[in-house]
């Protein structure tokens, strides 16, 4: 791995195959030029994606890492290169997930003069990374990027940016690689705390109705096989925020759900009915809990997270718990006792029944009028078993898609959460494909994001990531409308959206697809997306006005979810 | 209730933490009443004094928002009560040498010193709490303070554990 006198930019291209890189996003410019030339004697090993926009090399890396669980790597020029990639950074940061970016940047003696592409790339991407750091010298950037890979993958993952000046690769030096496994000042892994642990399990065996609440952390820890002993054992009903959703198979009778804002009733309105909740590898995000003031204070809550500044931060805990999930679970296996609740999860069933006479027959097996997207959602459900892994944007239909499809494998959900960033799902979807190519990878995209970041259907064009685009259209930026159907006496500001004939878009970028528009031809569109074995883009014309319910409403208590439309008192 | 909050900040010696740190502060739209920045016992760690008034709760929550960044060794936060703490402050005054020993008096009462003379300004220099500091500044103002100059608060704790033991807890050689 040690190479005499090579330069900085060889240098980075070297410490990325020592940390067994071997896919980068990425748009060259004038700042990377030295890095990108290196990178050509390279070809072989890596495989470089040009995307369209930097926007889209960061969610493409951020699909990438979110399928494969790797690190994501993304390459962009300094200035407005490195700004294009604050979105990505930001929603990376906030839904915890790995990547590296490494930008160019002018030579350190221009840096503060204003020259041409320069920005403060370090200054603006600070409140949105987990770490970074600006190289000057050729010597620093192995360590740097070891650095980088460590912390962006390590304790609560998230992205990590390097910006390195050209004249540091430019310079050369003797380069030796040395993998980072410590950092004094960072505790990735806390010590399991084992009496904590021994409370925690008193009380869940003494407890009448438990509840298990389930993150991403599950995925992130890899901790599945140890939550499905945990859940077997301990007979608890589990739910799951809108990132643990694959954490848990949907389909098995211990799974009741969905939480938060337009998740299922019965996982919502039993969070103030059980005694005891236990949220593993997960944050209590406002649309997951409501109003706080009124969030299972009957409960005591066990909060598992390795992030120990989100244990006690929203809602306070009993038992708060630093450790990772995957640890924390399996010590609680041996001291949790087998129990069965059945009883408490007939509750969950009582209130499932209700939820599906009332909202989901309709919405997924509508008798007449248009398409709706929610049966739509169902037969891609229905026909990929649940297995595909479905990459969402952001609005109604990724709502939807969270409560119908039915996610039976980890890794296999892959959406922007905490940020709610339109224009995620497109490249992400490429990303997915690249990071588990085995798989089928479904992108389900509204009419309005879609546009967000179209442009990488070039991507697509160039790499030939065979990736599957739904394209939910309902002629409206739908949930902004739904809200001010609601919310807004109908007062529908700016948000009809007059859209462009996306197949002809689609077939500029070589990209084949068909519209449809009614229930018989649905299912054959779908089999037609499904038996391409290239990129298909499927355009669905969908009800205007469709809604997303149950809804908890701003304000309200989880409890006070409303099933449809017309149980809402103030809306 | 909020109550003032002395937060010290153990960090490596590394660029741009400072402002990863004031981040914090400023997106949950708290105000540093004073921050101190300098290497403490342990070689090569830099201890900043930041001083807030808040609540406990939100002081609680920043600082585990601190201690989150890579860079952070540890944060702690106390109470006034909890710390022993001191501000320093100069005064520039013009030289007059026809007080008639009051200049002396006022000195001597507040414990301040002379660290500079010459014909045309005298430097005067205070230690202590910030009313101290202050009532002083009032002494002074009848000859015409030129120029007043305070740092910020600096502050030890009164719990005897050392960032040593924290240090030495986190497995790491110092």
């Amino acid at each position: 791995m040690n190479k005499m006198n090579i330069t900085g930019a060889e240098s980075v291209i070297r410490s990325l195959l020592a940390e067994d890189v071997s896919t980068i996003f990425g748009y060259p410019g004038g700042a990377i030029m030295p890095i990108y030339d290196a990178l050509y004697d390279f070809r072989e090993q890596v495989n470089h994606i040009l995307v369209r926009h930097e926007q889209g090399a960061i969610h493409a890396a951020q699909g990438f890492a979110r399928s494969s669980g790797k690190t994501g790597v993304v390459f962009a020029t300094s200035g407005p290169g490195a700004t294009n990639l604050i979105t990505g950074l930001a929603d990376a940061l906030i839904d915890s997930t790995p990547v590296v970016c490494i930008t160019g940047q002018v030579a350190s003696h221009l840096l503060g003069t204003d020259a041409f592409q320069e920005t403060d790339v370090i200054g603006i991407s600070m409140p949105v990374t987990k770490w970074n750091i600006q190289v000057t010298k050729s010597e620093d950037i192995p360590a740097a990027i070891a650095r980088a890979f460590y912390i962006a993958s390590t304790g609560r993952p998230g992205p990590v940016l390097v910006d390195i000046t050209k004249d540091a690769q430019f310079g050369k030096f003797d380069f030796q690689y040395e993998k980072c496994s410590s950092i004094r000042s960072y505790l990735p892994k806390p010590e399991l705390n084992v009496d904590l642990l021994h409370k925690a399990a008193s009380l869940i065996n003494n407890a009448k109705k438990p509840y298990l609440l389930i993150g991403q952390g599950i995925l992130l820890s890899e901790a599945q096989n140890e939550l499905m002993t945990f859940v077997e054992k301990s007979g608890l009903p589990v739910a799951s925020t809108l990132l643990g959703l694959g954490a848990f198979p949907a389909k098995h009778p211990n799974y009741v759900g969905y939480l938060g804002m337009h998740g299922n009733y019965a996982p919502n309105v039993l969070t103030n009915e059980c005694d005891v909740l236990i949220a593993i590898g997960m944050r209590f995000d406002d649309r997951v809990t409501g109003d706080v003031s009124r969030y299972a204070k009957q409960a005591k809550l066990i909060h598992i997270d390795i992030d120990k500044a989100e244990l006690n931060k929203i809602i306070p805990a009993e038992i708060a718990i630093h450790s990772d999930a995957k640890e924390a679970l399996t010590a609680l296996n041996k001291l949790v006792q087998s129990k069965n609740h059945d009883e408490w999860l007939n509750e969950f069933r009582k209130l499932e029944l209700e939820e599906y006479e009332e909202v989901i027959t309709d919405a997924i097996h509508p008798k007449e009028g248009e398409l709706k997207m929610s049966e739509v959602v169902n037969l891609i459900s229905e026909i990929t078993d649940g297995e595909a892994i479905v990459v969402t944007d952001v609005g109604q239909h990724q709502m939807i898609t969270s409560r119908y499809f039915k996610y039976q494998k980890p890794k296999t959900n892959i959406t922007s959460g905490g940020l709610g960033t339109m224009g995620f799902a497109l490249p992400a979807a490429i990303g997915a494909k690249l990071g588990a190519p085995e798989k089928e990878v479904i992108a389900i995209i509204g009419d309005g994001g879609f546009q967000m970041t179209i442009q990488e259907l070039g991507t697509i064009l160039q790499c030939g990531a065979a990736v599957k685009i739904v394209i939910l259209n309902n002629n409206f930026l739908g949930m902004v409308r739904q809200w001010q159907q609601l919310f807004f006496d109908r007062r529908y500001s700016f948000t009809d959206i007059k859209n462009p004939n996306f197949l002809k878009i689609a077939e500029g970028y070589g990209v084949s697809g068909e519209k449809v528009t009614t229930r018989e031809d649905l299912k054959i569109g779908l089999n037609n997306l499904l038996s391409n074995k290239n990129s298909y883009l499927l355009e669905v014309i969908v009800e205007r006005e469709e809604n997303v319910f149950p809804m908890v409403p701003t304000g309200a208590s989880v409890s006070e979810i409303l099933l449809t439309e017309k149980h809402g008192t103030n809306i | 209730m909020e109550q003032t909050f002395n937060i010290s900040v153990f960090t490596e010696n590394s660029i741009g933490i400072l402002n990863r740190i004031t981040i914090i502060f400023t997106r949950r739209h708290l105000n540093i009443e004073s921050i101190t920045a300098s290497e403490c016992e342990v070689p090569g760690v830099f201890r900043y004094t930041i001083v807030v008034n808040t609540s406990e709760e939100k002081v609680i929550k920043v600082v585990n928002q601190i201690e989150k960044q890579v860079d952070v060794l540890k944060a702690f936060y106390h109470s006034d009560s909890e710390v022993v703490y001191q501000e320093m402050a100069l005064y520039k005054l013009p030289t007059n040498l026809n007080n008639g020993g009051e200049m002396e008096q006022i000195l001597r009462m507040h414990h301040a010193r002379i660290l500079s003379l010459s014909p045309e300004f005298t430097t005067i220099e205070k230690t202590g709490r910030p009313e101290e500091i202050n009532s002083l500044f009032e002494a002074l103002h009848p000859f015409g303070v030129l120029e007043y100059a305070k740092s910020g608060r600096v502050a030890i704790s009164k719990p005897m554990k050392t960032l040593e033991d924290y240090l030495t807890e986190m497995s790491f050689e110092v």
